[in-house]
């Protein structure tokens, strides 16, 4: 399906960037098919930890680092694979990079692993990544697989990023734990809430749809 | 015979199937053994600093530290790593005299399991400090626990009094609603917080009776000053 909408060039500014096709299957991820905004995948991760900016950067580099190692290795086994066991064989490598994700946070720092806590162990089951393993790492080169795992990795963290930090600054009153409204500022917890990630999550997409109609219109 | 080449199609297929699995089961067995002893020490190391930096928090003007291994109701002191065992730190100043114990406590709490350690100052028979070690309760509202300046100041000077007969304590530790909090021995709970505040007061509540006589009881074990 990725392919077929490669071709198509559609998007005018980061289309021109698109040279090489190696380039277009980052650009791909980060934009045009944003995991988030576009396909609206992985939305667990998405709502739950999306409570800081930093938690979902956090959150999303472990994403990434996942969908990069499950697709180097899926891409490269494409061919050693059955197709009946193709999702037993994909579930595992992604569980087991998961669990190296899992000891490397609690490695780097308490602070994180306690923020974090649950959701890493859910990567497992994350679609999206799946969904990449199934559509693009089985079928495409290892070098392709790669550029693809970076796109949507990037694409995953920008999009983390931009609910992290709204609702950090409504919900805290700060971005990466600096405060940046006056103490008179009164928090609206419920951005921090699970409510707070529905609302903040339906305004992106607002604004990432009311942008592609007014392109098809015009 | 007509099937037997069928046959020996799908034996062939499972057989590939079978190795398939079991070679990416071996290389992602070697793989998560080899992060997880990778990274093991630098967890182990990070986990008891924070344990430390914890102790010396709720004990103030703690300068060295002894450990005390609870077992079959006795304690002893212990040196080094001690792994699943209920554990009591006696804190020190400087001239080596008793400032205080850090304790370990635990209650459930509106998510998880809530684990704190709190400081316990013997000679003014009173709690001196507080830390969460461990929570998952719900951002804004039940982690105020951790937060609210006004909940941490209940822990500044917490009674905690032995009755006469040194068994239990005297007043056992409640949790109040906000604004309520009349004795020494209640904890002013947190509006919007209500259970995660009554489980601090029930950790404390539970902690402070099976720990405090049976501390006083070895009392004298806690005097000897720390080697150094």
């Amino acid at each position: 399906m990725s392919i077929q909408t490669n071709n198509k060039v559609n998007d005018g500014f980061f289309a021109k960037l698109a040279s090489s096709p190696s380039t277009d299957e980052y650009i791909k991820g980060l934009w045009r098919e944003n995991p988030v905004f576009v396909q609206v995948l992985g939305m667990c991760p998405t709502l739950a930890v999306s409570n800081t900016a930093m938690n979902g950067m956090a959150m999303g580099i472990a994403t990434t680092f996942v969908l990069l190692m499950s697709n180097i290795l899926i891409a490269s086994l494409r061919n050693v694979i059955p197709k009946e066991v193709r999702i037993a064989s994909y579930l595992l490598i992604i569980a087991t990079f998961v669990t190296m994700t899992d000891y490397a946070i609690q490695a780097i720092s308490v602070e994180l692993s306690k923020a974090l806590g649950a959701f890493i162990a859910l990567i497992v089951v994350n679609c999206q990544i799946l969904g990449r393993a199934e559509a693009f790492a089985s079928k495409n080169t290892v070098w392709k697989s790669i550029m693809d795992a970076l796109g949507m990795g990037s694409g995953f963290i920008l999009a983390l990023l931009c609910l992290g930090t709204v609702r950090e600054l409504l919900g805290s009153g700060s971005i990466f734990g600096i405060p940046v409204f006056p103490d008179s500022f009164q928090e609206w917890v419920i951005m921090i809430l699970p409510p707070g990630g529905f609302f903040t999550l339906a305004m992106w997409l607002m604004i990432f749809n009311a942008r592609k109609q007014r392109k098809e219109t015009s | 015979m007509k099937e037997q080449p069928a046959n020996t199609a799908t034996e062939a297929n499972s057989r590939k199937m079978l190795t398939t699995m079991v070679g990416i089961g071996t290389i992602c067995a070697l793989l998560i053994v080899l992060s997880f002893q990778g990274t093991l020490p630098r967890i182990e190391q990070l986990k008891s600093e924070a344990l430390e930096k914890a102790i010396f928090r709720v004990v103030p003007g703690m300068e060295a530290k002894k450990t005390f291994q609870l077992e079959n109701g006795q304690l002893k002191e212990v040196t080094g790593k001690v792994k699943d065992a209920k554990l009591v730190y006696a804190g020190y100043d400087k001239e080596g005299k008793l400032v205080g114990l850090a304790i370990e406590a635990s209650s459930m709490g509106f998510a998880d399991v809530i684990k704190v350690i709190y400081g316990y100052d013997p000679h003014r028979e009173k709690v001196v400090g507080f830390y969460v070690l461990e929570s998952k309760e719900t951002p804004g509202l039940g982690d105020l626990i951790e937060k609210d300046p006004a909940f941490l100041a209940n822990f500044d000077s917490l009674d905690v009094a032995l009755s006469e007969d040194k068994t239990s304590v005297k007043n056992p530790i409640i949790t109040v609603k906000n604004g309520q909090k009349k004795n020494a021995y209640e904890v002013d709970g947190i509006t919007g917080a209500t259970i995660s505040s009554r489980a601090i007061g029930k950790a404390f509540n539970t902690s402070t009776n099976e720990m405090l006589p049976l501390l006083f009881k070895n009392k004298a074990l806690f005097e000897e000053k720390p080697k150094q």
